[in-house]
């Protein structure tokens, strides 16, 4: 199973087992990592779920598409280049090491 | 992670009564804020916490399985130290002596009392019934619970044409569900109009149009006189005496507050538990969050009073004021109220608590199914309903929380750049 490392807003690691079709932020409430709300329960509807993904993996993941991209305008934290919506991220065994940073507020 | 840190027995515990979206925040939200007594979390299905989105769409149309519904990773609860207790009913509580009575619970120290500390009414709300003759028949469903919706999705495979009672966000949500698995579905609402008590009669017609569009027939202004088959419903008849021929029913006529507990023990009720801004009832040491809570709102010029919101941001944002309560912290700032609805590809989402007399403002065109319908109070923006515009929705929650001051041209000018107006004013 591949294995994603959310790095939390204190600066630590919690590297977790995922299972392969999850989404990074399915992935991430199952495992109870702090910081990812998810208030809309996935439905690309709220930018609660905002994440940073690691500069080594944005190559790898789909752009966003056009709902997404508008919704990472309005994240509470700062939108940069690896700013993605973890719900939207689907985890496949390529994504093994994903490394995702947790902003430092989602509202 | 963090230690747990096991809380000393002398302490009487919060005892919360509900364990869906307001119950789990608030036992989240009360450790988060350091409380340090233990916590007893009692629902009375048996399934562990889940969300329930997508129980009208995703899980309905197979596309959400229902091993992704839980609302919490499965051993969130014993890190937090929180005793969740499924298949448990409250059947009592005394206020004088601060005890919940029982159904379903074990070992329970004094009988079928649990002794508490601070109680919390997460109750939530049931389906009204339809009170005609023939509600009983199989093939009749609601959707309310993970056993109402899996019910249904057993039943669907079989359904060639649904009748679906009520035409509000339930109700249309299941219709355009229904739909894509292939049902001939006709929708009875009992107003002239679809989702009449939330949207102006623009969008109302937006939507029936969106619906109509995608093969769904709507029978407005009309009502169910029964339910008719002899073991199985076969057809519904209408007030003006057509019979519409069926195979499945489904019920979307709104929910009661689960309130008859609180009743019941004295706590002031009307159209839900009464309660201020924080959750606090009239019965010290009791609090009430979620759809059960009929709870104050924040004083805004032509906006209602007191309102029983039945959303997913009330009962957690209820939740989490109401946390603030228990461990004696500042309140959080009062949120601006929102909720969504998605109804065949169509993403709607609504922000504000919109008033009679408000200016509306379309920016966008309704045609395209983008577009947002601003909501203007004393030139302010203080609601907003978009359909498949979440940045917008986003923004809006933000113009709304700020009461942005922003002329109706500039509104519906898609050009027009609004992010400005979302930051906020000090001199406000």
């Amino acid at each position: 199973m591949p294995t994603i490392h959310y790095i939390l807003k204190d600066g630590s690691t919690r590297s977790v087992e995922a299972k392969p079709g999850a989404s990074v932020m399915e992935t991430a409430i199952r495992n109870n990592i702090r910081g990812i709300d998810a208030e809309c329960g996935g439905s690309c509807s709220c930018a609660t779920c905002h994440v940073y993904v690691e500069d080594a993996f944005v190559g790898l993941l789909p752009s966003p598409d056009e709902m997404e991209d508008e919704l990472l305008d309005g994240t509470a934290s700062e939108r940069t280049p690896g700013s993605r919506l973890s719900c939207q991220i689907t985890i496949t065994a390529d994504l093994d090491g994903l490394t995702v940073r947790v902003p430092q507020t989602q509202s | 992670m963090e230690n747990t840190v096991h809380s000393p027995m002398d302490k009487p515990p919060l005892v919360i009564i509900g364990a869906s979206y307001a119950g789990v925040q608030l036992a989240a939200s009360a450790r988060e804020l350091g409380f340090e007594a233990p916590i007893v979390l009692l629902g009375d299905e048996l399934h562990a916490p889940y969300q329930r989105p997508p129980l009208s769409k995703g899980l309905l149309l197979g596309k959400t399985a229902e091993d992704q519904l839980p609302l919490r990773g499965p051993d969130f609860y014993a890190e937090q130290c929180i005793d969740l207790r499924l298949g448990v009913r409250a059947t009592a509580i005394d206020l004088a002596t601060r005890r919940v009575q029982l159904e379903g619970l074990e070992g329970l120290e004094d009988g079928d009392h649990l002794h508490y500390g601070w109680l919390a009414l997460a109750t939530g709300a049931r389906c009204r019934p339809l009170e005609v003759p023939g509600a009983e028949l199989q093939g009749v469903y609601r959707l309310r619970s993970l056993d109402d919706a899996l019910a249904l999705k057993a039943a669907l495979p079989q359904a060639r044409s649904a009748c679906v009672v009520g035409g509000g966000f339930i109700g249309l949500e299941v219709a355009a569900a229904l739909k894509a698995a292939g049902a001939q579905v006709i929708v009875v609402e009992g107003q002239p109009r679809l989702l009449a008590r939330i949207f102006p009669p623009a969008m109302s017609d937006y939507v029936a149009a969106a619906h109509r569009h995608r093969g769904v027939t709507l029978e407005m202004g009309r009502s169910v006189q029964a339910l008719q088959g002899s073991q199985r419903v076969e057809s519904v008849l209408l007030d003006d005496g057509r019979q519409i021929d069926c195979d499945m029913v489904v019920l979307g006529i709104g929910v009661l507050p689960n309130m008859e507990l609180a009743q019941a023990a004295g706590i002031a009720c009307a159209g839900g538990i009464l309660t201020d801004a924080l959750g606090r009832t009239s019965a010290p040491h009791v609090l009430a969050i979620g759809d059960v809570a009929n709870a104050e709102l924040p004083a805004v010029p032509g906006g209602p009073v007191r309102l029983r919101l039945e959303s997913i941001q009330a009962a957690n944002d209820g939740a989490r004021a109401a946390a603030t309560v228990l461990t004696g912290q500042p309140p959080p700032p009062a949120a601006v109220p929102w909720f969504w609805s998605e109804q065949h590809e169509l993403k709607f989402q609504m922000a504000g608590l919109p008033a009679p007399g408000d200016q509306t403002v379309l920016r966008g065109d309704m045609a395209s199914d983008r577009f947002t319908l601003f909501y203007l109070r004393d030139g302010a923006v203080v609601a907003a309903q978009s359909v498949n515009r979440p940045a917008e929705h986003m923004l809006a929650r933000k113009l709304i929380a700020n009461a942005a001051q922003i002329p109706a041209e500039v509104l519906a000018d898609p050009a027009a750049d609004l992010k400005p107006h979302a930051i906020p004013q000090p001199h406000r």
